[in-house]
């Protein structure tokens, strides 16, 4: 990665970190643990890179095992994640 | 696939889950968001399958396969009571998989070209190493919350007095073996004891932290997820990954801001105070609490409540033990049914994670409009009847607010002995996790009941029921 492209995403990690800030503040107590399940899923986000790991074809089996972790946890995350946030957001009713 | 192709995917993709979170601000749009947010997931994983460095997918279809599989087995069978412990170990797996995947890098790269001297090569291993560091104790952090939420291990703190100093050790020895790394990247040794000191931080944090304040652990280590992420996104060059990272990392440290302010603590405070100081003076219970305790029978209970307009319910982790929330909803729905006002408060640390009241009475169907926070029900204690604490103890204890030695003085409490009369049910006078006698118990307009809390609550309602 040269200095150009360092910056650049740095400069990207920093604003998503505000924008974070302000959208997380508005979110109501009562939705904090759907919250936290949901930004679980959201964080399985890893799949998108630990994908490329698992298909790069490498001989060397300590790789392949690795990259196919991170596949499994990374899924495992994003699959559990949305269902069980899901699953708790559907309860969450208004009276009548 | 053309590179910026792929990147205006997964703009549109950091876009959606953006738009995502922002439908969490509202029970009324927050199932969409989610929706949004999984389809935000979806294009992202869709589009990488066409990456070109991508040449085999029989690992990856396995991968996904059983992942999915597990991941919607645990989310379908998981009890809402259980839900801290399977958030803990949801954010050791995200940390997990992005330590597998920094390590899967690092290895990949020694195998083809192995690291150079130039500046490019050196950020890669400064955020290889980064990642690694995150996600391991992450990875082993989450598990030993895990195993305490569960009772897999004793749910009080583990240590000792010096705790705090070998916590440093590591810190420092991880940082060290990241810069040794840095002009060093060939040397797979140190790249191991890195990974394995950074395992043992994460237990050696978490270890000496006890039950009532995981609500802070749970979610620093939902941010600790996140920010693993994001690392990963710098090693990988994926602005998708950095973006979405950075605002879980938001999230959690946003989180466990909350919590320490309504526990009155600094963060650090929650993670190394714990074991240092002998908690004050010991208070001999007995004593306290000698002759001045009234305890009530169910049945005598019904009666004061038949004559209440206005209840208000606290529920605490006690509640969550017992499995109380659909006993504790049918009491509100005879009291309602007779004409009286019912609401819940809802103390921020009440339970073991953010929010773990709220998802328990939602699941009992109580409408998200009565579960009232804090700052909105105190002033309203004095215009109340009746107040039934269930399972809560340290969150109402007026020692918080007069008690100036008392070590949780300036915690912001539920102010429920300004009520009437103030039911407590409990099994026993047994202190809260701060270790300290509750005044409330004493108080003239105090009642305990002592029992099970489900038990005790279905009894009311039963005795309630008879009154007409």
């Amino acid at each position: 990665m040269d200095m150009t492209t360092l910056v650049l995403l740095l400069a990207l990690f920093v604003l998503a970190l505000f924008l974070g800030v302000e959208l997380i503040t508005k979110v109501p107590p009562t939705l904090h643990t759907p919250l936290m399940s949901g930004t679980n899923a959201i964080s399985g986000i890893t799949l998108v890179g630990a994908l490329v790991a698992a298909g790069a074809d490498s001989h060397n089996l300590l790789i392949n095992a690795l990259g196919f972790a991170a596949v499994v946890l990374a899924t495992l995350n994003v699959v559990g994640g949305y269902l069980v946030t899901n699953r708790m957001l559907a309860m969450f009713k208004k009276k009548g | 696939m053309n590179i910026s192709f792929v990147n205006l995917v997964y703009l549109l993709s950091a876009v959606l889950f953006i738009l995502g979170i922002k439908g969490l601000t509202k029970p009324k749009t927050a199932v969409r968001g989610n929706t949004l947010s999984a389809l935000a997931m979806l294009i992202a994983v869709a589009i990488t399958l066409f990456d070109h460095h991508i040449v085999s997918f029989e690992l990856i279809v396995l991968g996904m396969v059983l992942g999915a599989a597990v991941g919607a087995l645990m989310a379908v069978k998981v009890q809402m009571t259980a839900m801290p412990q399977m958030v803990a170990l949801l954010n050791g797996f995200g940390g997990g998989a992005s330590f597998g995947l920094a390590a899967s890098q690092y290895l990949l790269t020694l195998e083809r070209t192995g690291f150079g001297g130039a500046p490019a090569e050196i950020i890669g291993v400064f955020f290889i190493t980064a990642t690694v560091l995150i996600g391991a104790l992450t990875l082993s952090g989450s598990l030993v919350a895990f195993a305490k939420l569960q009772e897999l291990i004793s749910g009080k703190p583990i240590g000792f007095v010096g705790m705090k100093f070998l916590n440093g050790a590591l810190f420092v020895a991880a940082l060290a073996l990241i810069a040794l790394l840095c002009v060093n990247p060939d040397n797979q040794t140190l790249f191991w004891a890195l990974a394995a000191v950074a395992i043992a931080l994460g237990l050696t944090l978490v270890l000496p932290i006890g039950g009532a304040d995981m609500p802070v652990v749970i979610s620093l280590l939902n941010s600790y997820s996140g920010i693993a992420a994001a690392a990963a996104g710098f090693i990988m060059g994926n602005t998708v990954l950095i973006v979405t990272g950075s605002l879980v990392g938001a999230s959690g440290i946003i989180l466990t801001r909350i919590m320490c302010v309504a526990m009155n603590r600094s963060l650090t405070n929650v993670l190394f105070g714990v074991m240092g100081a002998g908690s004050g003076p010991a208070i001999d219970e007995d004593e306290f609490y000698a002759g001045k305790v009234k305890s009530a029978q169910p049945e005598e209970i019904a009666m004061i409540l038949e004559t209440a307009s206005r209840v208000v319910i606290v529920p605490g982790f006690g509640m969550a033990m017992s499995q109380a929330q659909h006993a504790v909803r049918e009491l509100a729905d005879v009291l309602e049914g007779r004409g009286c006002e019912v609401e819940y408060a809802i103390h921020p640390v009440a339970g073991r994670m953010p929010g773990h009241m709220n998802v328990l009475l939602a699941e009992a169907e109580v409408p998200y409009d009565k579960l009232v926070e804090m700052d909105r029900i105190n002033p309203t204690f004095d215009q109340t009847d009746v107040v039934i604490v269930i399972g809560a103890n340290d969150v109402v204890n007026p020692m918080a607010r007069e008690d100036k030695g008392s070590p949780i003085y300036g915690m912001p409490i539920l102010n429920v002995d300004k009520a009437k009369t103030v039911v407590v049910i409990k099994r026993s006078l047994g202190s809260g996790f701060a270790g300290l006698p509750n005044p409330l118990f004493a108080k003239d307009n105090t009642l305990m009941v002592f029992g099970d809390g489900k038990k005790a609550v279905i009894d009311i309602t039963a005795s309630l029921d008879l009154a007409d």
